[in-house]
């Protein structure tokens, strides 16, 4: 996985200061979080699905290689190949191997975030196969030479203007003249482009939301219905996907379902959610030759056992980040990998390396929110708390924070040179900033002023010098 | 190769877990889970008398902006060729090769000279759904010869027949019907449908008709003799 979460105060730079994307996270704010608002007010039984889930995910993860052994038993009884695949650079063999066996020179996706974790398109391009993305905000980004921004809404950083010249780019079959203003206008455009390919791809390869072990299915969720055209007319359908998404039976299936929809789009159910179990029996009348299921681990197996196993629990329903204040503030993209926002900043580490992306745990304010909606009950603030830790301990922290939490430490355990030191601090901020009652810079804090002021103490000293003196209710 | 891919990866899991393989009797234990597959949490809307979850079938199906007509069970195709006339459809309809469907030209409003899958420039599909889900106005359609998958998603309407005795309260009674339809493993393909096609994705303005349907019509049959009387 490709990870720039290093740059992270760089990238939140631009971010910060593009118009576009402020709009387009603004319109994010008032959609996804009211609309999940709604759909849980709806559901009394709300809180107990949450608690069935993370017991039903709690449960198949303390057993997670009995029920792989068994979800890949029924894969192969039902006619299926399943591949094991330890890290991405085996998952893109077994995917290119695939496609070479049956001379696949085009291939549909739908979305899938383990294709993106594994950068399956820029492989099968390298190895002469071009992979087209059907997912609509999928195939504008990769049009666009763009990463994901979002893991429900990859494109929802790019405004509907920009979207209509990456078409009149990239479709010169068209009429240069043509209307492309509307959303209409421009779906119905990639519309007809799409059904070409899905028609003429040799291989189609989605993600999944479920794996059943039960029955030996992989599950799709999705609104567009791409998901099932690219499934459904290849003669092969190749599911690229992770190992914890394992659940054992259609019912659990079914409470993760209930909890999906309405977390991630605030609908009560998906327009579709497919359920598919091998390749095509000998009298369908359609379906593919050949299915084949990709397993991929890449450092989640690595977390089972500790502190952050609960973090594979998450079913990537997206409210975590819809709800962020720092994703909403700076967007997907700064944070240098394919899974943004709060599940972003503590998965990336665990499955990249804490080097790679140490910035990640400290994109957080630990607000909260996060936990509180996750429909999964995972414990994200306590989880970033950890990487943070882990962070110090190994010297990732940059030397001058470092220094400044060790002189912090040093005095937060000498009182008497703490009260010194915070009425100091306290009298000099109050001449610093007297008459306008703002700081609009700090030395050593200029992160911090740059894009706020710092209010000035109100003078009387520290609060702990006027609790004593009885000054404070 | 492939074979120590597989021993990495469940060897990565126990050694993580602090274990070996699961002993026999936890094994026991959790084959008993996927033999019994016992339901969890069901929401109250998922459970109600037949008129009822028919009710809220249909009412969650319009939710989802799919319209619905509910018919005498000889009143499909009139129901049909309603739906063609109202939206100034083409009267060429690809028809899935379910019985249940036969004779929707017999009045010879209706072109059907296709049954099975369509072709990519059918614009109306007409299926059969093998239930009903009112706790979420879901279709459920499962593949097989009398039901092609691609007729759901192809045909830019799709009309979609159930029968109200087949309305089912929530997922679990699908899960149960599913389970009933064969003996050897699910169908290879089953389409849980709520709402036709749509996507947000450009500026999060709502579309409908993706890739799949823009329009999405369920004709719901009364064919149970307490559903007659509505
Ligand atoms: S961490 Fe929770 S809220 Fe975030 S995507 Fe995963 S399940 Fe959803």
């Amino acid at each position: 996985m490709h990870v720039t979460s290093r740059r992270f105060k760089d990238n939140v730079r631009g971010a910060v200061n593009d118009a576009n994307l402020r709009q387009s996270l603004a319109t994010m704010k008032t959609g996804f979080r009211v609309k999940r608002g709604l759909a849980v007010a709806a559901l009394p039984e709300f809180e107990a699905l949450r608690e069935a889930g993370k017991a039903i995910k709690t449960h198949t993860l303390e057993h997670l290689d009995h029920y792989l052994e068994h979800f890949e038993a029924r894969v192969l009884e039902r006619g299926g190949h399943v591949h094991w695949a330890p890290d991405a650079e085996t998952a893109r063999r077994a995917v290119l191997d695939i496609c070479r066996t049956h001379g696949a020179k085009t291939v549909t996706k739908g979305k899938s975030m383990v294709a993106e974790e594994i950068e399956l398109n820029a492989f099968l391009e390298g190895h002469g196969i071009r992979p087209v993305e059907t997912d609509l905000g999928e195939y504008i980004i990769q049009l666009r030479h763009e990463l994901p921004s979002h893991i429900i809404a990859p494109a929802i950083h790019v405004r509907k203007s920009q979207v209509a010249s990456t078409f009149r780019e990239s479709h010169p079959q068209f009429p240069a003249d043509r209307p492309l203003e509307e959303p209409r206008e421009l779906l119905d455009e990639a519309r007809t482009v799409l059904r070409e390919h899905f028609l003429g791809a040799d291989v189609g390869i989605t993600g999944a939301n479920f794996l059943v072990a039960e029955t030996g299915s992989s599950v799709i969720v999705t609104n567009e219905g791409n998901g099932d055209l690219t499934q459904l007319l290849p003669r092969v359908h190749i599911v690229v996907t992770s190992i914890e998404k394992v659940v054992p039976t259609l019912e659990d299936t079914g409470t993760l379902l209930r909890l999906l929809a309405r977390s991630a789009t605030g609908q009560i159910m998906s327009s579709y959610t497919t359920v598919s179990t091998g390749p095509r029996r000998p009298d369908d009348p359609d379906g593919p030759d050949h299915f084949h299921v990709v397993l991929l681990d890449n450092g989640r197996s690595r977390l089972l056992g500790g502190e952050f196993q609960d973090v594979l629990r998450c079913i990537r329903c997206a409210a975590c980040i819809n709800h962020c204040p720092v994703y909403g503030a700076v967007g997907g993209h700064a944070y240098g990998s394919v899974y943004p926002g709060p599940i972003g900043s503590v998965l990336t580490p665990g499955l990249a390396s804490l080097e790679e992306s140490a910035s990640l745990p400290n994109a957080s304010t630990l607000c909260g929110r996060c936990e509180e909606v996750c429909p999964m009950k995972i414990p994200l603030p306590r989880m970033l708390r950890h990487w943070r830790e882990q962070e110090f301990a190994r010297h990732l922290t940059p030397a001058r924070t470092r220094w400044g939490l060790r002189a912090w430490a040093f005095a937060a355990r000498r009182p008497w040179l703490y009260r010194l030191g915070t009425g100091l601090a306290g009298r000099l901020l109050s001449r610093l900033g007297r008459g306008r009652g703002r700081l609009a810079r700090l030395p050593l804090a200029g992160g911090w002023t740059q894009v706020r002021d710092l209010p000035v103490p109100p003078p009387g000293g520290t609060f702990m010098a006027r609790y004593k003196r009885g000054e404070t209710r | 190769m492939a074979d120590s891919s597989r021993e990495t990866v469940l060897n990565g899991i126990r050694t993580a877990l602090r274990r070996g393989p699961v002993s026999e009797s936890v094994r026991r234990e959790l084959d008993g889970r996927l033999a019994d597959h016992p339901a969890s949490v069901v929401p109250s809307i998922a459970r109600g008398g037949r008129d009822a979850l028919v009710a809220r079938f249909i009412a969650q199906a319009e939710a989802s902006a799919a319209t619905v007509a509910r018919v005498a069970p000889d009143g499909v195709a009139a129901a049909v060729a309603d739906l063609v006339r109202r939206h100034n459809l083409p009267a060429r309809v690809a028809v899935a090769a379910d019985p249940r469907l036969d004779d929707l030209d017999a009045d010879g409003v209706l072109t059907v000279d296709r049954r099975g899958t369509p072709a990519p420039d059918d614009l109306v599909g007409v299926s059969h759904a093998v239930a009903g889900i009112a706790e979420t106005g879901t279709l459920m359609m499962a593949s097989g010869p009398a039901s092609p998958s691609t007729l759901n998603m192809l045909p830019d309407t799709h009309i979609v027949v159930v029968r109200a005795t087949d309305v089912a309260g929530g997922l679990e009674d699908a899960w149960d019907r599913l389970r009933a339809l064969s003996t050897d493993g699910l169908p290879r393909t089953v389409h849980f449908i709520t709402g036709p096609s749509r996507t947000g994705d450009i500026e999060q303005t709502l579309q409908l008709g993706a890739h799949g349907p823009r329009r999405l019509h369920v004709i719901l049959v009364d064919d149970g003799p307490d559903a007659l009387g509505q």
